[in-house]
């Protein structure tokens, strides 16, 4: 199946794996039913490049700058999930007390996403998920969730005014507001309602923000634009959605943790890649 | 026959004809219209004026009507003047009239009245006004005073804090007819004015924590009192909704700009407070027969008043205007945004060097000794 000229995709869970949503409405369902309604839909994408705004903070000989643009190569086919991990899936977690249970007013449904999650939340998941299943699931990079999120994944770099600081501050005020849909509130919708991009991955940069491994890194480069030296906080990660922002990794709703004047995410979800299994791994498969 | 008694109200009498031209009616006062807007907007006005007083009519529809307060979508059934929360900014000088055409729709499905703090008499008016669905009311009143005032609906009993909470209140404000003065007689000017009513705002939670909706106002009723009387809102909004007043809806000013904010909370204490900003002069209570304060950090708004502060923006960026109660302006809503044109002032404020790694401590250097006088 070909969605992208350039792009390989095959839709794993299309033919013998069916969506997870579907299974869920068989509960206490046979052995075979419940191993195999532990595999979510997946979709494999080839390996390939993005061009990339990196994340964090970049000083440039002492001043502050705006973030490089590099290109990224993905070098193994990246399998992750179609859409984001459900609610229902999430309850899953917590039914088996792998994951810490959702706030009392979060509704779980399997065909909507699973918000109010931490990216503690999210690696918990991954970890019982994949011990679930045999496999391993993770959170993807920030570099992989641009990846796969191709035309829906916003190059977020600011010219960096080193004598005005308030230019990029406005700059990224406006430019976040604008994205902001006012006529679509944060409620979470069914699966899709946020279409499919050209790799067929649902629903990116909707209302639901999405957690990635990303740490939050300040890196100095030199004058021409060498690294020197980085400092990293990974109790801070990067989450990805209708603009990148940076989270503190307990933080399940960000909406009132973000910064005092900036947009915040309006929900906080997440998918996750499948890695490829070891001895295909030995193959470069 | 002419008694003492009689006398006396022939004296009277005269005193009244002799008062006569007090009365508005009698004094053939010029008429303005003027068109209310909704916050955090104002209508246009003068500052000071030249005008002698006059007779200025406005006209207020009460909506009562569901609304949606914060980004979960929380549907909140919302009574309104002028269809907002808060109602809109009246702004007269001393000595002019307000002439208010207070309407309920029929549409409506309670009576409604109003208060206003700047009216003397008749509890503000509330005796005055109380109307039903499909009746309409004129009340006039001398605005003999000066300053920023609350207005609120008040009909009755467990009505008034209700019908308060639920959006019905906003603010007049009374300017010196020479405009307004600093401490030392020198007139101040403002450039701009923003409007934020804050309001505090009471919906019942079911058993599993979640907001409740209710499909009428009036079977929102005993759950939201008994909500209320516990004291602790469920949100705290400027100008009706969790982040009303950010985003698209940012306010907006230039450095060099002078911005008056005027703040009413009509239930409950609140504490503005500029982030990165200041109040360059401040009434806090509103009055402007009052010096205002100069210099402040953070100003104290008490329940049921409304204060003025202006502010000349130095520096560009994005501010944030809060309750510094900040578990109030972060966890539950009472936050909005300038967004401030300009040129930055490196002497104002620079950051001399950008994060970087702490860099080592120099091994064995000696603490440098200081030398007594």
């Amino acid at each position: 199946m070909l969605f992208a000229s350039n792009l390989k995709i095959a839709l794993i869970a299309a033919a013998g794996f069916a969506p997870f949503a579907m299974t869920t409405a068989m509960p206490g369902g046979n052995r075979d039913i419940a191993a195999f309604k532990d595999q979510p839909a997946l979709i494999e994408l080839a390996p390939g490049s993005v061009r990339y705004r990196v994340a964090g903070d970049f000083t440039r000989g002492g001043r502050p700058a705006e973030a490089p643009l590099a290109t990224i190569r993905i070098t193994q086919p990246l399998t992750i999930m179609k859409h984001q991990v459900s609610s229902a899936d999430y309850q899953r977690c917590v039914t088996e007390k792998a994951c810490r249970t959702l706030p009392p007013d979060t509704a779980v449904a399997a065909d909507r996403p699973a918000i109010m999650v931490s990216w503690r939340d999210a690696d918990a998941y991954a970890a019982w998920l994949s011990r679930k299943t045999g496999e391993t699931y993770r959170l993807p990079t920030d570099e992989e969730w641009a990846y796969a999120a191709g035309s829906r994944h916003r190059d977020d770099g600011l010219p960096v005014d080193g004598n005005d600081p308030s230019k990029g501050w406005l700059a990224r005020y406006q430019r976040e507001s604008d994205l902001k849909n006012a006529e679509i509130d944060s409620k979470p919708r069914p699966f899709g309602a946020f279409g499919a991009n050209e790799n067929g991955l649902l629903d990116l940069a909707g209302n639901v923000w999405e957690w990635t491994n990303t740490c939050f890194v300040r890196t100095a480069l030199d004058e021409s634009g060498n690294a020197l030296k980085s400092t990293a906080n990974c109790g801070v990660r990067v989450v990805e959605g209708q603009h990148r922002a940076y989270v503190t990794d307990f933080i399940r709703d960000a909406r009132a943790g973000g910064c005092a004047a900036g947009i915040p995410p309006s929900n906080l979800g997440f998918r996750l890649v499948r890695e490829p299994k070891l001895f295909m791994r030995w193959f470069g498969l | 026959m002419l008694t003492r008694r009689t006398a006396m109200m022939g004296a009277a009498l005269a005193a009244l004809v002799l008062a006569a031209p007090a009365l508005a009616q009698e004094l053939n006062l010029p008429r303005q219209k003027v068109e209310l807007v909704a916050p955090p907007f104002v209508h246009p006005h003068e500052q000071a004026t030249k005008q002698g007083p006059k007779i200025v009519e406005f006209r207020m529809e009460i909506e009562e009507k569901e609304v949606v307060i914060d980004e979960r979508g929380t549907r909140f059934h919302a009574m309104t003047f002028n269809g907002s929360m808060p109602g809109p900014l009246m702004v007269v000088h001393q000595g002019d009239y307000v002439e208010l055409t207070l309407v309920n729709p029929e549409t409506n499905t309670m009576p409604h009245n109003i208060d206003f703090h700047s009216a003397t008499g008749a509890l503000g008016g509330g005796a005055l006004t109380l109307i039903n669905p499909g009746e309409q009311v004129v009340l006039r009143w001398k605005a003999d005073r000066t300053g920023t005032f609350v207005y609120h609906c008040a009909p009755e009993g467990s009505m008034i804090p209700w019908h308060v909470v639920s959006g019905m209140h906003g603010a007049v404000m009374v300017l010196p007819r020479e405009g307004l003065k600093d401490g030392a007689g020198k007139a101040l000017r403002y450039d701009r004015i923003y409007y934020i009513g804050e309001h505090d705002l009471y919906v019942p939670r079911d058993e599993k924590g979640k907001f409740k909706t209710y499909e009428t106002l009036a079977e929102s009723y005993a759950d939201t009192m008994e909500t209320m009387r516990k004291l602790i809102p469920s949100h705290v909004v400027f100008n009706g909704g969790v982040g009303a007043l950010t985003g698209k809806n940012a306010m907006t000013a230039n450095v060099g700009e002078t911005v008056m904010i005027v703040h009413s909370q009509a239930n409950r204490d609140s504490r503005p407070h500029l982030i990165g900003g200041h109040g360059d002069h401040v009434w806090e209570t509103g009055k402007f027969a009052n010096r205002p304060e100069v210099d402040l950090e953070t100003w104290f708004i008490r329940g049921g008043s409304a204060g003025a502060a202006l502010y000349t923006f130095k520096q560009p960026g994005i501010y944030a205007y809060v309750n510094h109660n900040l578990i109030e302006a972060i966890e539950l809503g009472a936050a909005a945004h300038f967004k401030v044109d300009g040129k930055w002032n490196d002497d104002l404020m620079k950051q001399v060097k950008p994060p970087e790694a702490i860099p080592p401590k120099v091994q064995g250097a000696l603490q440098p000794k200081v030398k007594p006088n």
